[in-house]
């Protein structure tokens, strides 16, 4: 079965979903993620959902899940390209995607996840920190 | 669709025997008809419109099927008929312009029929009646189309129109304004909500001032739609700040029971600009004077 | 009012569902419906399979094409002879605030729509009639 290839780029982990994805392929990226992040120690993960014409509740579950579970193993995870149409439906759906954190595109998003990971820092240090 | 009178064998053997004749005084008649403009569409042009129409007619009419433009033996005449139409709309005929086009192939018809059955007036009587019946069911198809076409011409100016005076401003760097005036209605807010969303994205701004201070009241429906495009933008990654909120306004959104929940508002575009710039990292100093 | 013309889509799978999304896509185009219009109705088209595959046991979906003098709309209706739907009101409210819901995903699609009508009969079966008008 085809699976959404997973980049890695420095600290961070990069997924581009281009497919109209079918439930068990976007399974199956939930889990592949969950994976890379123990395995590299990443420290995020951008998910870009740019090429979505659609995003259902199923997707949107996904979305949530992968941040929930990411943020378990300690690392940040942003939603990065959602276009004008899916975001209306979303609002019409009733779907608040609670707990993803979302950015306008990749460079934002990159740049998100540096902030998060550089204030981690600061928190983690015991020296700096309160 | 009102019934047509049947078309006879030896109509369309006519017609079809006589094609070439029947152009060319088509061609004769088509010019000086009083309404037709002949500064909008070339000679040529109109000849191979006319024989494109008029071989699709008599392969029709061979058919021996009877008018009924959603056959596919009447397929070909209802395309081009269709097209002539649209084009005619766009270019900015008057449908009755349009369906003179048809209408006039009346009178060589006619001609062709006398010629054929003059000294048959039963005969005769049949075919002009099948004739004009055809034609004229043909001519009011044009004008359907021809009215569709304007209203599609018409739709999209509405839009134009629509985006024109309700632009989107980029006011610094990720920061855009979309300065509202005049009455909002739902179907207008919608459209300028999304066309904000658009520019959202296609600017990266991340944050997007809606100033409402040239908008003399607000409905629930609209409150909602602009509640729903915060709501939007943030799920999109960005942010709004709805500016030049009047007394009147705000005390409707609370009699209203509209809850603005986390959404910022500010009193002014000013203050709004302001506070744009602060989340943006910026800030704005005096530039040190010159002696 | 008129129907004017129609598809049917099996819905037997997962890959029936992404199946569904795009001829839905492809008539809602031809309908004329704007892009949010078109990415509401595929939305909800969505959701609707999705249901009637993992909860109906499989089943099938209808498109129709609608015509109502100068106002054209799309109709889909989602069939299945599962389970059936034992408290539709429950369903229709069910969980999009708290995003973990039964997932039935009922009411997000009533939103969506213009015209929606829930049939159902425990251990019969059930049918999901979702219709948007164009404008």
């Amino acid at each position: 079965m085809e699976r959404i290839p997973i980049l890695k780029m420095g600290d961070y982990l990069l997924v581009s979903i281009q497919v109209d994805m079918h439930d068990r392929l976007a399974l199956s990226l939930q889990d592949d993620l969950t994976d890379r992040i123990v395995k590299s120690q990443a420290k995020g993960v951008l998910i870009d959902i740019s090429s979505l014409e659609v995003v259902d509740s199923f997707i949107g579950r996904m979305l949530g899940n992968i941040a929930a579970m990411s943020r378990i193993l300690d690392a940040n995870t942003i939603v990065v390209g959602m276009r004008p149409a899916v975001a209306i439906t979303l609002v019409e759906l009733g779907l608040s995607l609670k707990g993803v954190s979302t950015a306008l595109n990749v460079e934002k998003g990159m740049s998100l996840l540096e902030q998060q990971t550089a204030k981690r820092k600061v928190i983690g240090n015991g020296r700096n920190g309160l | 669709m009102a019934s047509v009178a049947p078309i006879t064998h030896r109509f369309s053997t006519v017609l079809a025997a006589n094609e070439q004749n029947l152009l060319a005084e088509w061609m004769k008649v088509q010019p000086p008809a009083k309404t037709f403009r002949s500064d909008r569409i070339k000679e040529s042009e109109l000849r191979e419109q006319s024989r494109e129409f008029l071989r699709a007619l008599i392969d029709a009419l061979r058919s021996g099927r009877a008018l009924d433009l959603s056959s596919p033996e009447w397929a070909g005449v209802r395309d081009i008929l269709t097209e002539l139409s649209r084009n005619r709309a766009i270019q900015g005929f008057s449908p009755g312009e349009t369906a003179i086009f048809v209408l006039s192939l009346k009178q060589p018809v006619f001609e062709i029929l006398r010629q054929e059955f003059g000294s048959d007036p039963a005969a005769l009587m049949d075919d002009v009646w099948s004739a004009t019946a055809l034609l004229d069911e043909l001519a009011l198809f044009t004008v359907e189309v021809h009215r569709k076409g304007r209203d599609e011409v018409i739709l999209r100016q509405q839009q134009e129109l629509l985006e024109l005076s309700t632009p989107v401003v980029k006011l610094w760097d990720g920061v855009l304004a979309l300065p509202l005036i005049g009455t909002l209605d739902s179907a207008r807010t919608q459209v300028v909500m999304e066309n904000l969303l658009e520019q959202i994205v296609n600017t990266g701004a991340a944050l997007a001032i809606i100033d409402i201070t040239g908008v003399p009241t607000v409905d629930t429906l609209v409150a909602q739609h602009l509640l729903k495009t915060v709501a939007a933008a943030r799920l999109m990654g960005a942010d709004c700040i709805i500016s030049g909120i009047r007394p009147q306004i705000a005390q409707t959104i609370v009699h209203l029971g509209v809850e603005l929940g986390s959404v910022i508002t500010k009193a002014s575009l000013a203050d709004a600009f302001a506070l744009a710039l602060q989340r943006t990292g910026m800030s704005v100093s005096k530039a040190p004077a010159h002696g | 009012m008129v129907a004017t013309g129609c598809e049917t889509v099996p819905l037997r799978s997962g890959e029936d569902v992404v199946i569904a999304r795009q001829v839905v896509r492809r008539w809602a185009l031809e309908t004329g419906f704007s892009l949010v219009d078109q990415t509401k109705v595929v939305t909800a088209a969505s959701e609707l399979a999705r249901n009637t595959v993992t909860h109906g046991a499989g089943g099938k979906l209808t498109i129709e094409g609608l015509q109502n003098g100068h106002r054209k709309g799309l109709r889909l209706i989602f069939e299945d002879q599962g389970p059936g739907i034992p408290d539709v009101n429950r369903a229709l409210q069910d969980g999009y605030t708290t995003g973990t819901g039964l997932g039935l995903g009922l009411g997000g699609s009533k939103r969506l729509a213009s015209e929606f009508e829930v049939r159902t009969q425990v251990g019969q079966g059930t049918q999901v009639i979702f219709t948007r008008w164009k404008g």
